[in-house]
């Protein structure tokens, strides 16, 4: 049983490293929506996970917030802001979808590397774990650094901010209310890129954000 | 002490440097071109044979000789041990048989005297290397395979590109050298033991070790072709004439891997475990990079050079392991390694020789190398085009020939290094083994575009239509080689076997026994673990095949009527219409090229009414070249040029120079004691 | 007595996925048709195509070679004995150590090479097509494949099939996160190498789009059908590679009673069944993608691979 359970909570944090790379994989906006709720639905099924095996009635909730929140009031708000906009094309890269996976693979095995010292007195599957945990947090941030387009940007963020949530409660430790007080400025951080995204546009034409950089003070 | 075998080789040797000097002064007669090949053909086999003795026979002991030539304190030794057997038998294989090619294909040499004065020459320089037992003997006998070599490079000087690519060798070659030189310098010590005697009874403190590696990598590698130490190879090994390239690509990059093994495994003592984290990594880069050119490649020659390049990494990844288990003292899996880097040296010998031999025959038949001029060829030339398949076949790793064997043991290693206790090798290992099955793939890639755009379809050109088969000495090498590629493929235990004393004199292991399984089964480590059998799948695929067509011919349809090509409908006569070698690539060129050749397409479209045909150019850049070469050239420019005006002194200057350097040295002196 | 069961055993294999797999391809078929409202044809259809094939007679292009006329039976011959090899209803056959996954993977390349070689042959642009991206895709499922192997084996700790299938039976496996990556990269190498959407379409000619159909579109007669038939074969292999590995319930193991056998037939099956209905279902629902994205398609089938072989490379240490 307890392996089992185990093998489980594995398999979910594993499932989400593989969702990330579906994520840095999609050339299409509402796709990568469709992906990014899919990983919110796997962070909140790891979490309820969590909250089975380990008892803890008050990780449900967590994973019920991931739940609505983020697999489902997130995506659909983002498919009405790019319906609205009309920006539903393709991704714009800054490198091919190819040499980001293969920079992903490096991060993965960069995770797991550093890892590896810090929690050698812990078994196997919890190691791999928090490794997997900090993967999906450098391709989350891979992704963003890795885009031109506003909107997969936002999805980069909430995906790292999945990764951390599966590191907490694979860990054990993340109270109920830093959870709440996170999702909502992740609702905050949403409402806040919406209007920007809108703001963006109507000064532009455009979301992509190089449009932004001849507006930086630096520049003669 | 018995030493028949060795003095037997010397004497191979004498009866080589004799043909070489009788033909510098008869070189004029058109029979010297025969008298030449026959004697080297024969004085080869003869050594061949007795290699195969020695490596078959009496493995264990190692005959030693030394002759009071060379430096009077230090003579000349020499030894066969079973490392050198091995290497023997590559290097008299691959000289008789292009002995025996270059019977038919010397006969269409327009500058004979340019050629076979070096020809044996070059083959007594690659056998001296191996037998040479002190540094001295190895390193002048080293100087002298590369100048014999680099003469046959430069026999046809005259054609376009030539004279670059020999400078460009030479220069390689010179640094390759000097590389060896350092090496044995820090080897020997400051005793100055130049035997390989003592050199491996006196150990190096671990940083000169690692000095040692690094220059054994930069000399031997330069000369096997290991990236980015490569760029000298595909323009050198393509000038010389078609044996002379079989010989340089299929034999001379593998006296390069002996010497590496020589050092590494024999002189150097105890590895550490990052020295094969090193070469892995070398070898996996050279392995894709090297066919990646090769792809890009509308040349058949160099096309074949560039395979080269990659094959060299292949051994040198099979090498790296062996290191990397040996240094973890895991000796099976060591053995292992060893082996199937050992059998692709034979093997790669074996099929780009024959791969050489075939592309000479399609270069004498329309004097074309770019393939976008070929086309057809197999109805013209059809004993050429089945030979070139099998070697297509055999060096694009596919069953039931003899390149696929050696790379399955490769992979076999590759599964077992999860033991390997260093982090960095169970990260670089499985990497390494994914660069390695892509090099596998992309060589399948670009021998379906070599073979299909050269031999099949429609003649491009005119010369391609009238191309004739070549003569009956030119087929019976490729046949040889043929036969064995299947031989090695089917019955790969007798091969493994026969290396195995080889295997544990380098390692201290060996593989297991193989021959005795029934059905010629081949197990690398355990029977349920792995196993393959080239015998019966041999059997079973020409079984089912013939089954098949038997069963169709006679109880269904044998009916046959030509007609023209369907081609959904659209009929074009003209051949030009075809695709094309570049065309082939460009999927391939659009995946990978784009990244490590910054490829671009420029399409020029003519506007309507302009007669001029549209035309697409596709830019590669050598990455290699512009971010190594290129700067060393520039800086090598700029220094040259600043000491150009030491030039044009005056005489009281010059006394300046030669008087300000007196002194300069005369002051170190002092300051030094 | 056992060495003739052995032997029985085997010739049973080989008869068997030869007569099962045209029928799997007609049930594909007609799955398909059937999600798309329409009839189909009878599920016996592929056998009809290829009685009728074999009894036409062959149209040949003026200039093919014997390279031509021999690539089907090479290719036929080379799928079948690999399909021959792969575990199916039961393990430990007589032929198996012949030839491990990383040989059954060559075998199917030497298939491949005398494919592409047979659509250069005629000289014509749509063969050429064909088999430049034919190996454009194999560039990268090959080593895709052969990273999943990798992954495999390490797991199982042998390369041969049937071991790998009788070690994925035991209870301790587990669920690996390893594992559910080579089957994802497993599944998408499949998908290249059998020509099904989203890679490559097997019902068009359009002639733009195809791949493999590009390649055979010189063929008629007796070679259409040998080479219909190899690629029917290729994708039973597939499948019963993907059960041997991943779910390898019900296979008999060797010396096991005959009953045992006809008792694993049937679930072999159905698991093929269920496979090709989940292909039909999948290759209904997704679009054919454009040739330059299937590169992107393969290298995350190869980076999954990767991927998997690096996990298990490290946790092996402890």
């Amino acid at each position: 049983m307890d392996r089992f359970a185990l093998d489980v909570a594995h398999l979910f944090a594993g499932g989400l490293v593989l969702v990330s790379f579906m994520l840095l994989y999609q050339d299409r906006m509402f796709s990568l929506l469709n992906i990014f709720a899919l990983h919110a639905l796997v962070v909140s099924l790891s979490v309820a996970w969590q909250a089975h095996i380990q008892s803890a009635p008050h990780l449900y909730i967590t994973a019920a917030i991931a739940l609505i929140v983020k697999a489902i009031v997130i995506p659909v708000v983002l498919h009405r802001i790019i319906v609205q906009l009309g920006i539903h094309r393709d991704i714009d890269t800054v490198v091919s979808i190819g040499q980001t996976m293969l920079g992903g693979i490096g991060l993965v095995a960069l995770s797991i590397l550093v890892m590896h010292p810090i929690t050698s007195a812990a078994g196997t599957l919890v190691r791999e774990d928090l490794a997997f945990a900090l993967s999906v947090i450098l391709l989350g941030l891979l992704m963003m650094v890795s885009r031109r387009n506003a909107v997969s940007q936002v999805i980069g963020f909430m995906s790292i901010e999945n990764g951390l949530i599966l590191a907490a409660t694979g860990a054990k430790g993340m109270p109920l209310v830093v959870e709440i007080s996170v999702a909502f400025s992740i609702l905050v951080a949403l409402i806040v890129i919406g209007i920007f995204l809108f703001r963006i546009r109507e000064r532009f034409d455009s979301v992509d954000i190089h449009a932004l950089d001849r507006f930086r003070g630096e520049q003669p | 002490m018995d030493t028949l075998a060795i003095e037997v080789l010397l004497w191979c040797i004498v009866a080589l440097v004799a043909t070489g000097a009788m033909a510098v002064v008869f070189a004029r007669r058109p029979v010297t071109t025969i008298i030449v090949y026959v004697i080297t053909l024969i004085v080869s086999t003869i050594a061949l044979a007795t290699a195969c003795w020695i490596l078959v026979a009496d493995a264990a002991v190692a005959q030693q000789l030394r002759l009071p030539i060379g430096l009077p304190w230090l003579g000349a030794h020499f030894r066969l041990d079973p490392l050198a057997a091995a290497f023997l038998t590559v290097v008299n294989l691959g000289g008789a048989a292009a002995s025996l090619y270059g019977l038919g294909y010397g006969r269409h040499e327009h500058a004979p005297g340019r050629v076979l004065p070096f020809y044996p020459a070059f083959l007594a320089g690659m056998t001296l290397v191996v037998l040479a037992d002190d540094a001295f003997t190895f390193l002048f006998t080293w100087e002298l395979m590369s100048l014999a070599s680099w003469a046959l490079v430069m026999a046809h000087h005259r054609q376009e590109g030539n004279a670059r690519a020999g400078y460009i060798y030479l220069l390689m070659a010179g640094l390759g050298t000097l590389s060896l030189l350092l090496s044995f310098g820090l080897l020997a010590g400051t005793d100055g033991g130049y035997a390989f005697d003592a050199i491996r009874s006196s150990p190096l403190s671990p940083n000169l070790a690692a000095a040692v590696l690094a220059l054994a990598l930069l000399g031997a590698g330069s000369k096997a072709g290991l990236v980015p130490l490569h760029v000298w190879l595909p323009l050198a090994h393509p000038a010389a004439p078609s044996h002379v390239s079989a010989l340089m690509s299929g034999v001379m990059t593998k006296v390069a891997v002996y010497g590496f093994v020589r050092i590494v495994f024999d002189l150097l003592g105890p590895p550490i475990w990052w020295w094969g984290a090193v070469v892995l990594i070398f070898g996996g880069i050279t392995a894709v990079l090297g066919v990646l050119h090769a792809l890009m490649e509308h040349d058949l020659k160099r096309l074949l050079a560039y395979h080269t390049v990659e094959n060299i990494g292949i051994i040198f990844i099979g090498l790296g392991l062996a290191l990397s288990f040996r240094a973890s003292d895991m000796r099976g899996p060591a053995a292992l390694a060893m082996t199937a880097a050992l059998f692709h040296v034979f093997n790669h010998s074996v099929f780009k020789s024959l791969l050489f031999f075939g592309s000479g025959a399609v270069l004498t038949a329309t004097g074309e190398r770019d393939m976008e001029r070929l086309g057809g060829l197999i109805h013209r030339m059809p004993y050429t085009a089945f030979a070139f398949l099998i070697g297509s076949a055999a060096i694009s790793a596919l069953p039931p020939f003899n390149g696929f064997v050696s790379e399955w043991l490769t992979f076999q290693a590759i599964l077992l290094s999860p033991q390997l206790p260093q982090w960095g090798l169970k990260f670089l290992v499985p990497a390494v083994g994914g660069l390695l099955a892509l090099s596998a793939a992309l060589a399948a890639a670009c021998f379906v575009k070599a073979f299909g755009i050269t031999f099949l379809g429609r003649a491009r050109t005119s010369v391609a239509e009238k191309a004739k088969e070549t003569d009956i000495c030119s087929l019976s090498a490729m046949f040889g080689f043929v036969f064995l590629c299947l031989v090695a493929g089917i019955l790969p235990g007798y091969f493994i076997n026969a290396l195995s004393p080889v295997v544990q004199m380098l390692v201290s292991a060996q593989m297991p026994q193989q021959t005795a399984l029934e059905w010629f089964t081949i197990v690398p480590v355990v029977e349920s673990r792995s196993s393959y059998n080239g015998l019966v799948l041999f059997i079973l695929i020409t079984f089912a095949a013939c089954l098949a067509a038997y069963v169709i011919h006679r109880w269904a349809s044998h009916a046959i009527r030509r007609s023209a090509p369907w081609d959904c409908g659209f009929p074009d006569a003209n051949p030009a219409a075809q695709y094309t070698a570049g065309s082939f690539a460009q999927p391939i060129r659009r995946v990978f090229g784009t990244v490590v050749f910054h490829a671009r397409e420029e399409v020029d479209m003519p506007p309507p009414g302009d007669p001029r045909p549209a035309t697409l150019h596709v830019y590669l850049q050598d990455r290699v070249w512009d971010a190594l070469y290129e700067p060393i050239a520039k800086v090598v420019g700029v220094t040259a040029d600043g000491f150009n005006r030491v030039q044009f002194l005056s005489i009281r200057g010059y006394l300046t120079l030669v008087s300000g350097a007196l002194v300069v040295l005369l002051v170190v002196l002092a300051v030094w004691q | 007595m056992a060495v003739i069961l052995d032997v029985l055993v085997q010739l049973g294999q080989l008869l068997l996925v030869l007569l099962l797999a045209p029928l799997l391809t007609g049930y594909v078929r007609k799955i398909k048709a059937r999600l798309l409202r329409r009839q189909g044809p009878p599920l016996i259809q592929p056998y009809r195509d290829l009685l009728k094939l074999i009894r036409k007679e062959v149209v040949l292009a003026d200039n093919a070679s014997w390279v031509f006329r021999v690539a089907p039976y090479v290719i036929f011959a080379a799928t079948w004995v690999a399909a021959a090899l792969v575990p199916t209803f039961a393990t430990g056959l007589m032929l198996s150590p012949a030839a491990d996954l990383i040989a059954i993977v060559a075998l199917l390349g030497s298939a491949r090479f005398m494919l592409a070689l047979a659509g250069l042959d005629v000289g014509t642009s749509f063969g050429g097509i064909g088999s430049s991206r034919e190996m454009m895709i194999a560039t990268l499922a090959e080593p895709a494949m052969l990273m999943i192997a990798f992954t495999v084996s390490l797991l199982a700790g042998s390369t041969q099939l049937s071991s790998v299938a009788t070690f994925m039976q035991k209870p301790d496996v587990g669920l690996r996160v390893s594992l559910a990556m080579a089957l994802v990269g497993l599944i998408m190498v499949a998908i290249a190498e059998n020509a099904r959407i989203p890679v490559d379409n097997p019902a068009t000619h359009l002639e733009l789009t195809m791949v493999h159909e590009a390649m055979i579109l010189e063929y008629s007669g007796r070679h259409l059908a040998v080479i219909e038939l190899a690629a029917s074969l290729k994708l039973l292999l597939y499948m019963s590679l993907i059960g041997c590995v991943f779910v390898p319930w019900g296979v008999a193991v060797a010396g096991q009673e005959l009953t045992a056998y006809a008792g694993s037939v049937v679930v072999y099956g159905f698991k093929l069944a269920v496979g090709g209905f989940l292909l039909a279902v999948f290759e209904t629902a997704t679009a054919k993608m454009r040739v330059f994205r299937v590169s992107d398609f393969l290298g995350a089938a190869l980076m999954l691979g990767l991927l998997a072989a690096l996990l298990l490379f490290v946790s092996r240490s402890v």
